[in-house]
């Protein structure tokens, strides 16, 4: 068993990065999600690991720096909530199209604008559906604890560099705030210089004799080249849709109405199933843990089990979209949501359960 | 030419100079009588006389200097517009042992990218910046860029640029002069001869000093030319730039060992 801590969501990651061997972190501080650059400061990774952390003069260059860094190999991350990630875009779409390897956390607040600094789920769409520019798609992990905030890290590395892609884990003010137990792994030290080099022989480190140089761009001024690209990014996506859909079931095998919600809506949704459940309604929570790839065929396979879906997120009803599509027009489905920082209770959707769905 | 001519002049024992492996045989796509193929030359030319390929990572732009990659035989990363000091943090900070530097023009390095040039020099961070000054948007046809020159005529300055309405060319390389993070800032050209030795002699220097880990950035500006940019022919462009350019954009070295001049 690993060290157990009670930690913050927020100091959770970091602490995971640092033992995770994580190489740099750079960001910009922004509520709710501050606690991540300031953990790293006051724990002096460099000291521990060797691990570069620094503060930007904004989002734009610190998700830059993690291209710079991914470009040369390294495992680089960043960390905002939702108007930073917004900054942070230019720099994700560039690496998608360049194929970098790299982690951007999203501790979503509500929006649009400046918005609240309270919880909200309503960046999915920018998350799940690009976000910036150009067909592109993130692998996006949605944590529902901190224990989840630190497991995270080491599977989006992984899962970023097995396909060269950017991972953003999709967390929300909730969960990065929210203190609970987290079993710390032990640490693992960084990569070698030889190592990196003998993993990545792709990356920038320098041009020796023996190889080509390498280069990293987004550019292809050949339409004919950038069309071959991007059937090379979708065949890429479709290989992630295929091998690494993640998501958890409670209470799904006898359930006549299902709930779907991930993240901490998902955490509310489990009380919601056992509220339901004791008023003996059948109630099942399917969770996303990967919003993309999103499960859309366990989705489709309960539809052909329940009466109905319940979605429920923080937002105006963005992932509903995705289980729609899943459903095919099979069963209902709806949306229960509270917006602008607001929290779901767990009553509350078993009120919409019933009033949506049941007929109550 | 005649060839027995051409055989005796091109003969081994009159051999003076050679290309350097670090340039492809690539076609440069530049202008004819632009100064960026120099430039490239005489960077590439000091990072292969110090034995520096396999330690070099390079950063191109966005601009016409895009496609430096294509033309320098060394490790590079492409960034988006004004992003090169970015990149080139992350990477001198997870690489420190590597030779870094960026090569940007003036809208990427003096516009879209101010904040992380700006940035880049005030924290110290250890690598070049070779900054192209032409004064125009080469890339995308001619616009007016934050160091055109007042009256300068451009597409989006047609009846050239009024200040009190555009405002005043930027002088970064002395801005960030004034930096403590920076350790030698010059501002060269590439246009004679003469120049170019200059300039070489400017890279060599913050490439060593890079090398040696010397407190700071090395910041190289070099005032260039865009004839097409600037509607002249090369000849032209090159007397325009001597006699309009470098009234505002004064050469010499500005900072040289973290000390102004």
């Amino acid at each position: 068993m690993g060290e157990l801590k009670l930690m913050k969501g927020n100091e959770a990651i970091a602490e995971a990065a640092i033992r995770a061997g994580v190489d740099a972190y750079f960001g910009y501080p922004i509520t709710p999600q501050s606690e991540v650059i300031e953990y790293f400061m006051a724990e002096k990774p460099h000291e521990r690991t060797g691990m570069v952390v620094l503060q930007a003069e904004s989002e734009v260059a610190a998700i830059n720096m993690v291209y710079g860094a991914a470009a040369s190999g390294k495992k680089a991350m960043t960390s905002s909530s939702s108007p930073g990630i917004s900054l942070k875009m230019e720099g994700i779409s560039y690496m998608a199209g360049a194929e970098l390897p790299g982690v951007i956390l999203n501790v979503v607040r509500g929006g649009p604008g400046l918005g609240t600094i309270q919880p909200s789920q309503a960046d999915y769409f920018q998350a799940t559906k690009g976000g910036g520019h150009g067909d592109y798609r993130l692998i996006v992990l949605a944590p529902s604890s901190v224990q989840e905030m630190a497991d995270f890290v080491k599977l989006a590395f992984d899962l970023s560099f097995k396909y060269r892609n950017p991972v953003m884990i999709l967390s929300d003010g909730v969960i990065g705030q929210m203190m609970e137990k987290v079993e710390l792994s032990a640490p693992v030290p960084r990569r070698t210089e030889e190592e990196l080099i003998r993993e990545c022989p792709w990356a920038t480190t320098g041009k020796p004799a023996g190889r080509e140089r390498n280069i990293i761009t987004s550019l292809n001024l050949d339409p004919a080249k950038q069309e071959q690209h991007n059937i090379h990014l979708q065949e890429k996506y479709r290989q992630i849709e295929a091998s690494e859909v993640r998501f958890e079931k409670f209470h799904c095998d006898d359930a006549e109405y299902l709930i779907m919600a991930y993240g901490s809506s998902a955490r509310i949704s489990q009380k919601s199933v056992q509220i339901a459940r004791a008023k003996g309604i059948k109630a099942g929570l399917l969770r996303p843990i990967t919003l993309f790839p999103f499960p859309k065929d366990e989705v489709n396979k309960l539809a052909g089990q329940v009466k109905g879906i319940l979605n429920v997120e923080m937002n105006a009803g963005q992932m509903v979209e995705d289980i729609r599509l899943a459903v095919a027009g099979k069963i209902p489905v709806e949306h229960h949501g509270r917006m602008g920082g607001m929290i779901p209770s767990p009553e509350e959707i078993v009120t919409a359960l019933e009033k949506k769905l049941i007929g109550g | 030419m005649d060839e027995k001519l051409y055989k005796e002049i091109v003969s081994e024992e009159n051999l003076v100079y050679t290309k350097t492996s670090l340039l492809t045989d690539k076609v440069l796509s530049y202008c004819p009588g632009c100064g960026h193929g120099t430039a490239h030359r005489i960077l590439m030319e000091v990072i292969d006389e110090m034995g520096l390929q396999k330690d070099t990572i390079g950063i191109a732009p966005v601009g016409c200097s895009v496609l430096a990659y294509e033309f320098m035989n060394v490790d590079m990363q492409q960034a988006a517009h004004g992003r090169a000091p970015a990149l080139a943090t992350g990477i001198k900070r997870t690489w420190p042992n590597k030779f870094v530097f960026t090569y940007q023009g003036d809208g990427d390095l003096a516009a879209i990218g101010t904040a992380e040039t700006i940035h880049a020099c005030n924290r110290g961070e250890n690598f070049l910046i070779v900054f192209i000054n032409n004064g125009i948007y080469g890339m995308t046809g001619g616009q007016m860029a934050p160091t055109t020159l007042p009256g300068m005529k451009t597409s989006t300055s047609p009846y050239g640029r009024d200040t009190l309405l555009m405002g005043f060319p930027l002088k970064m390389t002395e801005l960030v002069a004034e930096l403590p993070g920076t350790y030698f800032v010059t501002r060269q050209a590439v246009h004679t001869p003469a120049n170019v030795r200059k300039t070489k002699k400017a890279i060599r220097m913050a490439v060593e000093n890079q090398v040696s880990k010397k407190p700071g950035l090395s910041f190289i500006e070099i005032v260039s030319n865009c004839n097409s940019g600037w509607k002249m022919t090369p000849t032209q462009a090159n007397q325009w730039m001597v006699d309009n350019m470098f009234p505002y954009y004064p050469l010499g070295d500005i900072k040289v060992d973290g000390n102004k001049l």
